[in-house]
C-alpha cells in the first residue's frame, strides 16, 4: 500500500464525481424523496375517516361514547344515520368508510363483559381501515372496564398520534435503509463501471494494488454516506421532529461503521458482475431482504424463526437496532456493542473476500 | 536469457473455451527493436500482448520478457513496461493534465518529477494547449497522443502498443510513428500490433499472425525479398477482361486491379511470367507482363493463403 497511490486514486475519483451530475443529484435526491415519502405519504396510520353514527341507544352514555372516539381523530364521525340500512348504502356507496352502531339495548350491554357494547362496521376493501379499526377496537369499550369512569383520555391521545409515531419510527430505519441502496449501488456500480470502460486493463497493468484500487474507490463514498446521514437527520428532525435521545457522536460512528459494511457488500458484488447493469441487479437483489427482514418494514420478534436467521446475517438489521437504540432509547453504544461487533466480522469477512477477488489479470 | 532479448516466447497458447485464440507461438524480440505484430482481427494480437504483459495467463507455453517469467513476476514486469491499450482506457471525464498528474502517481513519481515530466510530454505530443481539456472532447490523434504519453511517464524500458493508431487519421498517423522512433532512438524496445501494411513495413521485424498462428516472421525486407519472381504487373488494354482469362489459371492466389493495370500474385512456381502471358496472347488479349517487386501486402496474402492450405491439408 502506497499513500501517494492511494491519494491519488481517491482525487481522481472524487474529480469524476464532481463531473458526475446524475450521481451528484442522487446523493442528494434520494435521501430527501424517500424521506418526504416515508414520512408523509407511506403512513399506515389514518386519520379523519369518514364515518357514520348510528346511535340507536341515544343515551347521555352513547353520545358521551360518540365523543370520545371523536376525540381521537381517527374517525370523522360526521353522517347521522338513521337504520342499519342507511348504513348499508353510504358504505357501498362509498360516502363513509365505517359506522359506529350503537344498538338500542347499549346500557344494559355495558353491564354485560361477554358481549360488545357497540359496533364499527368498516370498509374491509381497504387494508388500512381494516386495520386502524382494529386499532379503535382496542378501545377500552369492549374490554368493560368503565370507559365512563377513566379519567381524562391521555392514553389515548398517546395512542392515536398516528402521524407523529410513524414518522418518529421510521425517519431512523431510513437512514439505514437510504445507506444500503445507494452505498451498495453506487459502489458496485463504480467499480463495474472502470472494468467496463476498459480502465481497469489499463491500470493492472501498473503496480497499483488491489487493496489501493479498492479503497481509493470507497473511500470517497465514505464522506458522501455521512453527507446522507446529515441530511436524513435534518430533515427528520425539521418536518417531523425526530428526536435524538443518545449521542450525536455515537449515532455517527455506527453510521459509519454500517457504511462500511455496505461499502464492502458493494466491492463484493462488483467483483461478480460483469455489467454496470447487472451490478444494479445484484444490489437490488440484496436491497430487498434487507428492506423486508431487517425489521424496517416488519417487526423482528414477529418473524419465523428462520427469516430470523438470515436477518442476523443481515448489515441493516444490526445498525437498525444501533440507530433507534440510540436515536429512540438514548442507548449509549456500549449497551448495543454487540451490533456493533457484528457489523465489524461482517466487514472484515465481506471485504477480505471481495479484495481477494479484485484480481490483476483478464481472466 | 540473453542480455541481447527482451522478449522470448515458446509454445504460447491461448484457448477460451473450444477457441485457440493464440496457437503455439515462439517469439524473439531483440532489444531496441520496433517489432510488429500484423493481423486481421481475431487474429490474437491482443490476446498475445496481454499473456506478455502478464495481465492474461497462457494456457500452454513459456514467457520471459526483460528476465521476469511471466506470469510469476508479473508485478515486478510491470514497473518496467508500458501498455497502451487497444481502445482509449484514460478517464474521459478527466482532464488531459488530471489524467497524467493520476497515472505519475500510479507509477509512483514524486511530485516534483511528475511536473517536469507532464510539461515535458505535453510538449512532446503537442498537448500543451490541452492541459485544461477533457480527454474525452480530444480528437482521435490528440486522444492517442495523450494515451501514449501515459504509458511512457515512468520512461519504461518496453512498450507494448495494441493497434495505437486504428482511429487515427493518416496525418495523426505519421506523426505518431515520428514518436514511436524518437522513443526506439532513445532506447525503448517497442512492440506494436497493427493491421495497416504501411505501418508494418516501418517496423525493423515483424511477425505476420493469422489464427493464433505466427505464419512469417522476419524484417519486412527479408519478408519481401523471399517472394521473387511472384509478383507480376499485367499491363493490358482491358484489365478486367484479362482478370478473368487467368481466373482459372492454376497458382494464382490473388489478383487486384490497380489503375489500368492488374496485380497478379502466384504461388511458387516455376515461369509464372510465361504462363500469364501466354494466357493473354490466347485470350486475344494486348498486354504486357513482367516482374515486379513484391510489397508487404503480397507477404501477408501469401502467407495467410499457406496456412489455409496447411489447415486444409490437416482437415
Ligand atoms: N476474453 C475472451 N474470451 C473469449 N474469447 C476471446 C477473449 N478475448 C479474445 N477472444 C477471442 O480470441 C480471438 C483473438 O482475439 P484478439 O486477441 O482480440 O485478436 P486481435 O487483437 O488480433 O483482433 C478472437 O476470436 C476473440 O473473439
Ligand atoms: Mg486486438
Amino acid at each position: 500500500m502506497q499513500l501517494r497511490r492511494l491519494g491519488s486514486i481517491i482525487v481522481k475519483e472524487l474529480r469524476q464525481l464532481r463531473r458526475d451530475k446524475l450521481t451528484f443529484a442522487m446523493i442528494i435526491g434520494i435521501p430527501t424523496m424517500q424521506l418526504v415519502l416515508f414520512g408523509y405519504a407511506i403512513n399506515l396510520d389514518v386519520r379523519h375517516l369518514e364515518a357514520g353514527v348510528l346511535d340507536q341507544a341515544n343515551t347521555a352514555r352513547s353520545r358521551e361514547l360518540i365523543a370520545e372516539l371523536a376525540a381521537t381523530e381517527v374517525m370523522k364521525l360526521g353522517k347521522p344515520l338513521q337504520s342499519p340500512e342507511q348504513v348499508d348504502a353510504a358504505l357501498r356507496s362509498g360516502e363513509i368508510s365505517a359506522a359506529l352502531i350503537i344498538p338500542p339495548d347499549f346500557e344494559t350491554r355495558l353491564e354485560r363483559p361477554d358481549r360488545p357494547a357497540a359496533q364499527i362496521v368498516v370498509d374491509g376493501s381497504e387494508q388500512v381501515i381494516q386495520a386502524a379499526a382494529r386499532q379503535l377496537a382496542a378501545f377500552p369499550i369492549y374490554k368493560n372496564t368503565g370507559w365512563t369512569s377513566r379519567t381524562a383520555g391521555i392514553e389515548v391521545v398517546n395512542f392515536y398520534n398516528p402521524q407523529r409515531r410513524a414518522a418518529v419510527n421510521t425517519v431512523p430505519g431510513l437512514v439505514g435503509v437510504i445507506l444500503t441502496m445507494t452505498m451498495v449501488l453506487f459502489t458496485a456500480i463504480a467499480l463495474v463501471r472502470e472494468r467496463e470502460r476498459g480502465n481497469l486493463e489499463m491500470l493492472i497493468a501498473t503496480p497499483v494494488s488491489p487493496w489501493e484500487l479498492t479503497l481509493g474507490k470507497v473511500l470517497p463514498f465514505i464522506g458522501i454516506g455521512l453527507v446522507q446521514v446529515t441530511i436524513v437527520l435534518l430533515l427528520g428532525k425539521l418536518l417531523f421532529d425526530v428526536p435524538l435521545r443518545g449521542s450525536l457522536l455515537e449515532l455517527y460512528a455506527s453510521a459509519l461503521v454500517f457504511i462500511v459494511a455496505s461499502l464492502s457488500l458493494g466491492v463484493f458484488l462488483s467483483t461478480l458482475a460483469t455489467s454496470q447493469f447487472q451490478a444494479m441487479q445484484m444490489a437490488f437483489f440484496t436491497f430487498l431482504p434487507q428492506i423486508l427482514l431487517s425489521g424496517f418494514m416488519f417487526p423482528y420478534a414477529g418473524m419465523p424463526v428462520a427469516a430470523q436467521y438470515v436477518a442476523e446475517v443481515l448489515p441493516l438489521t444490526h445498525f437498525l437496532r444501533l440507530i433507534r437504540g440510540i436515536m429512540l432509547r438514548g442507548a449509549s453504544i456500549g449497551e448495543l456493542w454487540h451490533s456493533l461487533a457484528a457489523l465489524g466480522v461482517f466487514i472484515v469477512i465481506v471485504l477480505s473476500f471481495a479484495v481477494s477477488r479484485v484480481s490483476k489479470r483478464l481472466d | 536469457m540473453n542480455d541481447d532479448v527482451a522478449i522470448r516466447a515458446r509454445g504460447l497458447t491461448k484457448r477460451f473455451g473450444t477457441l485457440t485464440a493464440v496457437d503455439n507461438v515462439d517469439l524473439t524480440v531483440r532489444k531496441r527493436e520496433v517489432y510488429g505484430f500484423l493481423g486481421p482481427n481475431g487474429s490474437g494480437k491482443s490476446t498475445t500482448i496481454r499473456m506478455l504483459c502478464g495481465l492474461m495467463r497462457p494456457t500452454a507455453g513459456e514467457i520471459d520478457v526483460l528476465g521476469y517469467k511471466i506470469p510469476r513476476d508479473a508485478e515486478a514486469l510491470k514497473r518496467r513496461i508500458g501498455y497502451m491499450t487497444q481502445r482509449f482506457t484514460l478517464y474521459e471525464d478527466l482532464t488531459v493534465g488530471e489524467n497524467l498528474d493520476f497515472l505519475a502517481a500510479v507509477h509512483e513519481l514524486t511530485r516534483a518529477a511528475a511536473r517536469t515530466r507532464i510539461t515535458e510530454l505535453l510538449e512532446r505530443f503537442w498537448l500543451a494547449d490541452r492541459r485544461n481539456q477533457l480527454a474525452g472532447t480530444l480528437s482521435g490523434g490528440q486522444k492517442q497522443r495523450l494515451a501514449l504519453a501515459g504509458t511512457v511517464l515512468h520512461k519504461p524500458d518496453l512498450l507494448f502498443l495494441d493497434e495505437p493508431t486504428s482511429a487515427v487519421d493518416p496525418q495523426s498517423r505519421r506523426e505518431f510513428w515520428e514518436s514511436l522512433f524518437e522513443l526506439a532512438d532513445m532506447g525503448t524496445t517497442l512492440l506494436v500490433s497493427t493491421h495497416y501494411m504501411d505501418e508494418a513495413e516501418r517496423c525493423t521485424r515483424l511477425a505476420i499472425l493469422d489464427h493464433g498462428r505466427v505464419v512469417a516472421d522476419g524484417t519486412p525486407h527479408d519478408l519481401m525479398a523471399n517472394l521473387p519472381g511472384r509478383t507480376l504487373l499485367v499491363e493490358a488494354d482491358k484489365p478486367r477482361e484479362a482478370q478473368r482469362s487467368l481466373k482459372d489459371l492454376p497458382g494464382v492466389i490473388a489478383m487486384a486491379q490497380i489503375g489500368t493495370s492488374l496485380r497478379v500474385l502466384a504461388k511458387a512456381g516455376a515461369d509464372f511470367e510465361q504462363q500469364v502471358a501466354e494466357r493473354m496472347k490466347s485470350a486475344g488479349l494486348v498486354a504486357q507482363v513482367h516482374a515486379i517487386a513484391p510489397n508487404l501486402e503480397d507477404v501477408f496474402v501469401v502467407a495467410t493463403s499457406n496456412s489455409k492450405d496447411t489447415n486444409h491439408a490437416a482437415a
